[in-house]
């Protein structure tokens, strides 16, 4: 199945990304939220913060914090007790949760985060780019990336739908680009409150925090049990994978809208070229997709809506009759050259009977615009590595050479 | 797809102007999309917001390169900022000015229309601020969007007194617009 939504334009409404978002959380009835505002997320903690002043979300505290350390540090408290929770944050606050992220994984607690993508310092900068939620992808936590306002609202749905399963039980961050998907201003559906006791159940996890059955999360573990703990993690991740997909296909049948499973494709069927990329991206690759197509270019788009679970099945099934595959990444790692879609796709690839060229680029970095030209541009060099192979496996996109 | 940019400096609205622009452009029927320029906001800046307006949902997220139509909140900025670049002769630049479009000397073929805004905004609200009021003239100039689907965004956002006062605005805006294209 493809995208699909089956909206009329009498159910939508124009608003901002992060109102969509916050509106979405709200339906979905946290009992904690706790964050701490910067740009470019204020708005939806704004938006939160005006829904609880004004008894819109019952059953609920939002808890004021100095930092995303204590953030995240009182949702875990809140989540062991059985509480569904609720953050958001970027860049540099993610960064300041790092340490706080393992042990919400590690204590198996299914924390929501809506992470607003932003580039990470020094230098200073506040626009998008995916460093932020990419440079936290072993630690442990589900990670869903958006296309639209519209996905990024319905999406905390699905993360508190696969999260809180009694099979996964695991954090998850919903990814949407900053600025790019909070500030900007889109007709949607915002989430239907009317719907969602059929798509939700209340969270009742197995084990919770209890004066009345006392229990400790995430005590001492020492060698002889701590690896059979990171193999749980590691089994719940791969459950996951169905579980995603199960919750994708859940909200269709409930909400009538359908933004793929772990991944979802555009027009790969006869594609020579495949691009490889999550974010707001996607819609321009759509565009210029469209535009290729009309000149006979055999090019199509591979969407990947989950990092973690990386859907190692998924992506090889949709890459292996194609001749190239590039991947397009808002994020590097400096000393590989390459970004993780990169590594992780041609990781993927390896030891199976698939051999594919996959060609890398950097691209969009601090907020460095994309414009269509840029896409044409790398298909433009895929051609090329389809006539005479491969000559730069990976690098940067539209460097300034007056800066070198 | 239409699309347009707002020049203006920090704090004079072009962010709002997008987005009215985008909601009223939605209630007309159409799909619709704006999002600001992402500057580092300061109170003076140049900044720019984006809108686009089509009949089918917009997917490109680009900022915008070749815009159909331009509005130019405050004309000191023209002398800083190349306000028609990207533009082709079937372009319209509208300028918050009271000269006459020919006293500006773009570097573009697209045709410039003036009008005093700011003069419409103290007579009307009572302070210089424009932006509501330069979407009437757009609606003048254009005949992209219904000037009443405007004056609903407007007193959406605005609640009150105040959004009346920017609707009757927006509304003279058009009319002097109309009035000088006859």
């Amino acid at each position: 199945m493809v995208e699909l939504r089956n909206i009329t334009k009498d159910m939508m409404t124009v608003v901002e990304g992060s109102y969509a978002v916050a509106h979405a959380t709200k339906v979905c009835k946290p009992n904690v939220i706790s964050a701490y505002p910067i740009t470019p997320q204020t708005h939806i903690v704004e938006e939160l913060s005006q829904f609880i002043a004004d008894g819109e979300i019952e059953n609920c505290d939002y808890i004021n914090v100095e930092s995303e350390f204590s953030a995240l540090s009182t949702l875990v408290g809140s989540s062991a007790t059985g509480a569904r929770t609720y953050s958001s944050t970027t860049s540099q606050g993610l960064a300041l949760m790092h340490e706080v992220l393992f042990n919400a994984s590690g204590m198996r607690l299914p924390i929501v985060v809506t992470v607003v993508n932003r580039a990470l310092s020094a230098p200073i900068n506040i626009w998008n780019d995916q460093q932020d939620s990419v440079s936290e992808r072993d630690s442990g936590w589900i990670q869903l990336y958006a296309e639209d306002v519209q996905e990024a609202a319905d999406m905390v749905a699905q993360a508190y739908k696969v999260g809180e399963d009694p099979d996964v039980m695991l954090p998850v961050m919903v990814c949407m680009d900053g600025f790019l998907l909070s500030h900007v201003y889109e007709p949607v559906v915002l989430l239907e409150e009317d719907l969602i006791d059929d798509y939700l159940l209340p969270f009742d996890p197995k084990y919770k925090l209890d004066p009345k059955d006392p229990k400790t999360f995430g005590a001492f573990a020492p060698p002889a049990s701590y690896t059979e703990f990171r193999y749980a993690q590691e089994q719940a991740m791969s459950a996951a994978l169905d579980k995603i997909e199960k919750a994708a296909d859940d909200f269709y049948d409930v909400f009538g809208r359908y933004y793929g499973g772990l991944i979802d494709e555009y027009k790969t069927d006869d594609a020579d070229i495949i691009i490889m990329a999550k974010g707001s991206i996607i819609g321009t690759i759509r565009d210029v997709i469209d535009n290729l197509r009309e000149n006979g270019v055999k090019v199509g788009l591979l969407k990947v809506r989950a990092l973690r679970p990386f859907p190692k099945d998924a992506i090889k099934e949709v890459v292996k009759d194609s001749s190239v595959v590039i991947t397009l990444d808002k994020n590097i790692s400096p000393g590989v050259n390459e970004g993780a879609l990169c590594t992780e796709t041609k990781a993927c690839m390896y030891n199976s009977d698939i051999n594919v060229p996959v060609i890398g680029y950097m691209i969009g970095l601090g907020g460095r615009d994309i414009p269509e030209d840029t896409i044409e541009n790398i298909v433009d060099e895929a051609k090329e590595v389809i006539n005479s192979g491969i000559s730069t496996e990976s690098q940067f996109t539209d460097l300034r050479e007056d800066l070198i | 797809m239409k699309e347009i940019r707002v020049h203006g400096r920090g704090g004079q609205g072009s962010v709002t102007a997008a987005e009215l622009l985008a909601i009223a452009a939605f209630s007309d029927g159409k799909f619709s999309q704006a999002f600001p320029s992402f500057g580092v906001e300061r109170r003076g800046a140049p900044v720019q917001a984006f809108t686009r307006i089509g009949d089918k949902p917009i997917r490109l997220r680009s900022q915008i390169y070749e815009p159909d139509y331009v509005i130019v909140q405050d004309p000191t900025l023209i002398d800083i900022v190349d306000v028609a670049h990207g533009m082709d002769e079937n372009g319209i630049v509208i300028i918050n000015s009271d000269f006459n479009p020919e006293d500006f000397n773009l570097d573009t073929d697209a045709k410039i229309m003036t009008v005093d805004a700011t003069k419409i905004a103290l007579d009307v609200i009572g302070r210089p601020i424009v932006n509501t009021i330069l979407l009437g003239a757009f609606a003048g100039a254009t005949d992209e969007i219904n000037p009443e689907s405007i004056k609903e965004a407007v007193k959406e956002r605005f609640p009150g007194k105040i959004g009346d006062k920017n609707a009757e605005a927006v509304q003279k805006a058009y009319d002097m617009i109309r009035e000088g294209n006859k």
